[in-house]
């Protein structure tokens, strides 16, 4: 399995994505939204989850920022800030015309979990009276007109567990019928499925739907396409391919001696 | 001899790869700046104006308030001529921190030798620092601005928050949670444990409250909503067959499933063949669960692997 | 009092929150709740750590097997706490430079950072990401088509695998018919994660539902106080 994975991280391989239905529905949700919108970013995952959920993370800040959309992040998980970071990080230095607090914002973590998302569906200041750098959301531009999460256009979620997708469907997109998009865990994505689509517009599942979505994201701004750190997810998808052949012929070889050693047996 | 033969295998097999590390770890120091991380600093100074309001300046004077944040060089644009400028600096504390980062890995991966110490040693690392950095943030995240600045707001104020108002003074509402706290950690004590029930009920009943609004809500009446469609569908050019038997085998393989997990009826006749085709159904699931578990999984050891192969070894760009 | 009170609290607590969502006036007591609620949890942080604490150090004290990995534990314990709570290596905030306090506790090249970024960040992935080890070991060892249920479960597997990488599209390129597209893996994989894994998930979201339903109820009504203990 080492070798598996690694041969193709050293080779450098990559492959040609076909982007699929789920990925076609999570690029549209961000995209047909007019210019400027309203995004909340919720980053509920940690490091551990970080090989599979950054780079789709990273995409879809890159897509917003494309867009040009106010974007409010925030985290329920007490490592989820630091990956909140990352995507400001990124923000800073391939969008350096995007300013903070008129186009980008950052909020602390808080704990709570659902009790957050309830929380905020009502009173956005009852959690957060400051934003990360400890500034009074009456001051800042983007977040003085916001009462509650209400007055959001789109939640995009990032999600490795609980809290994650299910409660931000429990407690803001069924209750309040907030347009809301996930990106999950493979571990994740197929409870999200029944959600789809009147309480989930769409969901990202693991790394290949990452890859699909930043095909997406290259298909209709090729520019992007010259970031190499933007392909992150279609580059993961060599060694990906390689492990999971290496997987089929795992269960086909066990197979084998199984159906072998029965064969033995009856004789 | 039996029990022998697989640890000399297993000594051989990781004897070679650690020889085999080891030959690539000289052979990318000797041609590239393996495990070393160089910085730039950023001075940062601050002027006074006669309000005392503080502002950036290019020309910091005496009594200025001054500092230096140092930006990682990215390997792209380490150039020889970048070192030789002395713009560029080597950091010790990051470079032993990738070195740190790395070594960790590996006691991490060690565990598929076995238990050993390196391993047990880094997972006792784990236990202890996730610990305390989930508690050094929940105090600066929540507990300081949600708790202590509406206790004592102008402390927290000209103490951390200076950016938050203080003019609302003290609340007196938020003693409560305070005392809740304080008596949630009675819980620790040697006696008088039955006074942390008081919170735990309070954090049970408002459990319950919603989470049960929230099951009903989206889990129970919106998935039941969400299950009844159409068996019959038409579009413009008629009767649609693919549609149509999508839609009618979603209904049955729902039904057939929730009669699986129905066992207050005994699952013989045609309850029980009707719960048979449920657990075909849950299997496909299970299935496909188990499939997008694995894509996780190598998503996961793929990007270990990225780190040591590109930021540590830099045998490829570093991410 | 040791059981009477908390009894009452949890089901003033449930029933103000259950209220709160469905009559207006009482929406300000939901909300003050669910802010309690949040500040507690901090409290359970604390109590998580503190019982961390209290094992490893009875562990240490008492010289038991492994006591120096427990020792480790609390160094490292201690070490985070001190280093993340005194914002060690951490600079003023650029908006507020003469408020030494004011600063991101998880500034580049602070204290907390250096470890959050050295020895969280590996640790804690290569962690999960030994998954992909037993994933592979136990697909090898246990995958086995011994019955219907078992060979489902197993092509389903099979299918989603491929279907999610290129071999899926790649396996089928320049043979299959243009009306036998719908065969090729990747679609076959959207088919069953639309279709089959929508309804048994739907089935089991249902039913977990049901279950979460009644626990509450139990606990509002208090018929359920197995959280008050024994004595």
């Amino acid at each position: 399995m080492l070798l598996a994975v690694s041969i193709p991280i050293l080779a450098k391989t990559v492959f040609p994505e076909v982007i699929s239905r789920q990925a076609k529905l999570v690029f549209d949700a961000i995209d047909d939204l007019p210019d400027g919108s309203r995004v909340l970013l919720s980053y509920d995952f940690d490091p551990a989850s970080q090989g599979e959920l950054l780079p789709m993370a990273q995409a879809f800040t890159r897509h917003c920022s494309i867009k040009g959309h106010k974007q409010y992040y925030m985290a329920l998980w007490p490592l989820g800030s630091p990956m909140v970071d990352l995507s400001i990080d990124t923000i800073e230095s391939e969008y350096p015309d995007l300013v903070y607090g008129e186009d980008y914002v950052k909020f602390d973590y808080k704990t709570g979990g659902e009790a957050v998302i309830r929380m905020i569906t009502q009173d956005l200041r009852g959690m957060f009276e400051l934003d990360s750098k400890g500034i009074s959301l009456d001051d800042i531009p983007m977040t003085k007109n916001v009462k509650n999460i209400q007055d959001m256009d789109l939640i995009i979620n990032v999600s490795a567990g609980d809290p994650g997708t299910k409660q931000w469907v429990q407690f803001a997109a069924t209750p309040f019928g907030i347009t809301t998009v996930s990106g999950c865990t493979g571990v994740q994505a197929p409870q999200m499925y029944p959600y789809i689509p009147e309480q989930l517009a769409g969901v990202l599942g693991a790394i290949k739907a990452a890859a699909e979505y930043e095909a997406a994201i290259d298909d209709a701004y090729p520019s992007i396409a010259d970031n190499p750190k933007a392909q992150e997810a279609k580059r993961r998808m060599g060694p990906q391919l390689v492990a999971h052949s290496l997987m089929i012929v795992l269960i086909l070889v066990g197979n084998w001696i199984f159906f072998m050693s029965r064969k033995r047996g009856q004789a | 001899m039996s029990t022998d033969t697989p640890k000399k295998s297993n000594a051989l097999i990781w004897g070679i790869i650690f020889v085999i590390g080891a030959i690539m770890l000289v052979w990318s120091m000797t041609t590239s700046r393996t495990g070393q991380v160089w910085i730039t600093p950023e001075q940062h100074a601050f002027t006074a104006d006669a309000d005392g309001k503080y502002s950036t300046t290019q020309t910091p004077v005496a009594g200025d308030i001054e500092w230096t944040t140092y930006n990682v060089v990215p390997d792209s644009e380490l150039t020889q001529e970048v070192i030789d400028s002395g713009e560029a600096s080597l950091s010790w504390s990051r470079t032993i921190g990738l070195w740190l980062s790395a070594i960790f890995t590996l006691f991490i991966l060690s565990f598929l030798v076995g238990d050993n110490p390196a391993y047990k040693f880094a997972e006792a690392m784990v236990v202890g620092t996730s610990a305390g950095y989930v508690m050094v943030i929940g105090l600066w995240d929540v507990f300081v601005p949600n708790l202590l600045a509406k206790l004592f707001p102008v402390l927290v104020q000209s103490w951390t928050l200076p950016g938050m108002d203080a003019s609302g003074g003290f609340q007196w509402l938020y003693i409560i949670p305070a005392i809740l706290i304080i008596m949630l950690l009675f819980q620790l004590m040697p006696s008088g444990g039955w006074i942390s029930r008081w919170p735990i009920a309070f954090f049970i009943g408002i459990t319950a409250g919603y989470r049960m609004i929230g099951y009903v809500e989206a889990d129970l009446v919106a998935q039941i909503k969400a299950g009844i469609v159409p068996l019959w569908i038409t579009g413009e050019g008629g009767f649609e067959f693919w549609p149509t038997f999508n839609a009618i085998l979603l209904t049955v393989a729902t039904l057939s499933a929730m009669i699986y997990f129905f066992f207050s009826i005994e699952h013989k006749g045609l309850v029980g063949k009707t719960a048979r085709v449920g657990i075909w159904f849950l299997m496909i699931t299970f299935g496909a669960s188990f499939g997008y578990t694995v894509m996780g999984r190598i998503a996961l050891l793929a990007a270990r692997l990225e780190f040591l192969f590109g930021d540590w070894l830099h045998f490829i760009p570093s991410s | 009092m040791k059981r009477t009170v908390p009894l009452v609290i949890a089901i003033v607590a449930g029933f103000v929150l259950l209220i709160a969502n469905f009559i207006p006036f009482a929406e300000g007591w939901g909300l003050t709740a669910q802010e309690w609620f949040n500040i507690l949890a901090v409290g359970a942080m604390v109590l998580g750590g503190g019982n961390l604490v209290k094992l490893h150090l009875m562990k240490v004290s008492g010289q038991r097997k492994g006591w120096g990995y427990s020792l480790v534990t609390i160094v490292c314990f201690f070490g985070t706490i001190i280093i993340g709570m005194s914002k060690m290596g951490v600079h003023p905030n650029t908006l507020y430079p003469d408020y030494a306090w004011s600063g991101y506790y998880l500034e580049s090249g602070s204290g907390l950072w250096w470890i959050y970024q050295h020895m969280i960040v590996p640790l804690t992935s290569m962690m999960f990401a030994m998954l992909a080890f037993y994933v592979a070991t136990a697909a090898f060892r246990a995958f086995r088509a011994k019955n219907t249920e078992a060979t489902l479960l197993l092509v389903t597997a099979g299918i989603v695998l491929l279907g999610r990488t290129y071999a899926g599209v790649w396996l089928f390129d320049g043979w299959l018919p243009e009306s036998m597209l719908w065969l090729r893996f990747d679609n076959l994989t959207v088919w069953i994660m639309e279709i089959p894994n929508t309804a048994g998930t739907r089935a089991i979201t249902i039913g977990i539902a049901l279950g979460v339903v009644a626990t509450s109820l139990r606990i509002l009504l208090g018929v359920d106080r197995s959280y008050l203990g024994q004595d």
